[in-house]
């Protein structure tokens, strides 16, 4: 298991943040994205590949109207 | 005809000196218009928790604007989650600009002092440019300049009270005690708080709700855009002192009329 944005979700070990991304449907490069895991960023040209371990915990966030 | 130059913060010249913050739009398809009326040096957004691609059309919008973006970390609470909420900001859209946000207290969205000095160090330190939101003290504010922010933002009045600048002696104080670009942030209502806050020596003003929450959002865009370019005219013009007693500004030599000569000095 690892939860994504608070949420638990199953979760095989030995995937990417790609990989993730891409099982969540926002696709492999999605622009104004931006991921985070276990409280620090994952910058965009290490999504392929690190590793998400299980019981991790990801943040993934995009802009929205604000302020 | 005199024409104003946007301020420049961080070495980098704005094309406006009205910043425009989307929250609040009652609908997306008026951010193009409100984009075009205002013509905003830069425009805020919100860095929050996604878990679908449709939510592009923000981003896509703001894009073909052709706008700068400035990430902000609105609703932070502390300055840990305000630096992590800012290092996401910076991968995500890639500036490394930012509005920081630390909010001490839900139900007055007043600024957490401490935390955003703390918050501001340390973005600071990982290479931010750092423009945060804070109280119109200004030793507060010497201190958010002492840690490399390069701009201040004060507030007005509370975010989204429409009350305007509260305390324009705050404000200049600020004004007086950093020599950072100063931004009013928070508590525009109209076009007149926009121009006042100019007036009173601020390089720029960031309005969302102003803008947002108007009956007409374009009208009021465009109002408050004319607004901070009147300001900027008007505190270069160089205003007459306030005074407390009246002083005629036509001649008083060569009035018509029987009592001119003598000082009426009771009623007839």
């Amino acid at each position: 298991m690892i939860t994504i944005n608070g949420r638990a979700r199953e979760w095989a070990g030995g995937a990417s943040v790609a990989d993730l991304l891409r099982q969540l449907e926002l696709g492999a490069e999605p622009r104004g994205l931006a991921v985070a895991v276990d409280g620090a960023v994952v910058p965009r040209a290490e999504w392929s590949s690190h590793q998400v371990r299980d019981g991790a915990a990801v943040e993934v966030v995009t802009a929205v109207q604000g302020g | 005809m005199s024409t104003d130059t946007g301020p420049v913060i961080a070495g980098r010249r704005l094309d406006s000196r009205l910043l425009l913050g989307t929250g609040g739009l009652p609908r997306l398809d008026l951010l193009e218009p409100v984009l075009a009326a205002a013509g905003p040096g830069l425009v805020t957004v919100s860095i929050r928790r996604t878990s679908s691609a449709a939510e592009g059309g923000l981003l896509a919008t703001l894009g073909a604007a052709g706008v700068s973006l400035l990430p902000n970390t609105a609703g932070c609470l502390s300055a840990g989650e305000a630096v992590l909420t800012a290092e996401l900001g910076r991968e995500a859209l890639e500036t490394d600009w930012v509005k920081l946000e630390v909010i001490g207290d839900e139900r007055s969205l007043l600024p957490d002092v401490i935390e955003l000095v703390d918050a501001a160090e340390r973005l600071v330190e990982r290479g931010f440019t750092v423009l945060p939101y804070t109280t119109d003290d200004p030793v507060v504010a010497r201190r958010l300049v002492e840690v490399g922010c390069a701009a201040v933002m004060p507030l007005g009045s509370p975010i989204g009270s429409g009350m305007g600048v509260l305390d324009p002696f705050g404000i200049e104080a600020v004004r007086a005690a950093v020599d950072v670009p100063v931004v009013l942030d928070a508590g525009i209502g109209t076009a007149s708080d926009a121009a006042l806050a100019i007036e009173l020596g601020c390089d720029a003003v960031l309005a969302a709700t102003a803008i947002t929450r108007a009956d007409d959002p374009v009208t009021m865009a465009t109002a408050l855009a004319r607004a901070v370019e009147a300001g900027a005219l008007a505190r270069s013009a160089g205003r007459i002192p306030r005074q407390s007693v009246a002083r005629a500004s036509s001649p008083t030599a060569g009035m018509v009329g029987p009592m001119r000569g003598s000082v009426r000095t009771s009623t007839p």
